[in-house]
């Protein structure tokens, strides 16, 4: 409850706040409050996953992109009325699709019935891996998980060209210092 | 009992963290927030593995560290030199 408080807190600050420096560090934080939040609710892979990515990789790469860019949010030039509009609708559409849910953790569900117990008893037997999870994901659904590693793979290495493309236009003195 | 306690207590620091992290005048308030949280979460997976009874959370919450040691590096050199492809070492404005 706590946790979810301060999480709110963190995304109004985003919010409001004009310096895009001070958004990439509230993102870390808020990053690692989610994985507290995912920690206390019991699922410690998505939360080392959130940790990860949220935390370390995403706070770099946007500074990377601070640096191509400007550090101060310009003021938006339309109202924001319409994207309130769109989320409001989303959220309420996504909240009515719950209400047909079966109620949370009830074992006869299909998700439950369906290929869960096949994995949980067999494998072990089958892939001698002992998280069932990581099983699933690197040997069940192996090739689905290498072809997931290409797509980013291929999309790390555009986003490399395109910034070696983008150093060479812009000569090294001409470089702005941000921050003093 | 005590683990609980500790737990409460982290969360009023988390909590002390975040006020700084918002209201924070200088971007250094703000990274120093941000690591200090980080420390935060550490403790809180810490004690709630223990909370849990499965310790091996303790292997975790080292991977917590090297991340928030890589995070708050990234930006430090970041602000001092407008880029993290910079080799360091000397001042910014040089040749």
């Amino acid at each position: 409850m706590v946790l979810l408080t301060l999480l709110a807190a963190i995304t109004i600050g985003i919010i409001r706040m004009r310096n895009l420096f001070a958004v990439v560090v509230l993102g870390g934080i808020y990053s690692f409050l989610m994985a507290s939040v995912m920690i206390v609710l019991d699922a410690v892979d998505v939360a080392m996953t959130e940790a990860a990515v949220g935390a370390g990789i995403s706070t770099v790469l946007m500074l990377g992109v601070l640096h191509l860019t400007k550090t101060q949010e310009s003021k938006p030039k339309h109202t924001p009325l319409l994207p309130l509009f769109v989320a409001v609708a989303t959220g309420a559409a996504l909240v009515f699709g719950t209400f047909d849910l079966p109620p949370f953790g009830l074992a006869d569900t299909p998700v439950n019935l369906h290929v869960a117990p096949y994995y949980l008893e067999n494998s072990l037997r089958e892939t001698l891996v002992a998280n069932v999870v990581s099983s699933v994901l690197a040997s069940y659904r192996g090739f689905d998980t290498l072809g997931e590693t290409a797509v980013i793979f291929t999309a790390g290495i555009a986003v490399l060209l395109l910034l070696k493309g983008k150093r060479k236009l812009k000569p090294g003195p001409k470089r702005r210092r941000i921050g003093r | 009992m005590i683990l609980a306690a500790a737990s409460l207590a982290i969360l009023v620091a988390l909590t002390l963290g975040v006020i700084r992290a918002l209201r924070g005048p200088t971007v250094f308030d703000r990274v120093l927030a941000a690591n200090a949280i980080g420390t935060g979460a550490i403790m809180l997976l810490a004690l709630i593995g223990f909370l849990a009874g499965r310790p091996e959370f303790l292997d975790i919450g080292i991977l917590y560290a090297l991340l928030n040691i890589i995070a708050t590096l990234a930006v430090l050199k970041f602000f001092r030199y407008g880029d993290l492809s910079h080799p360091g070492g000397e001042e910014p404005g040089g040749p």
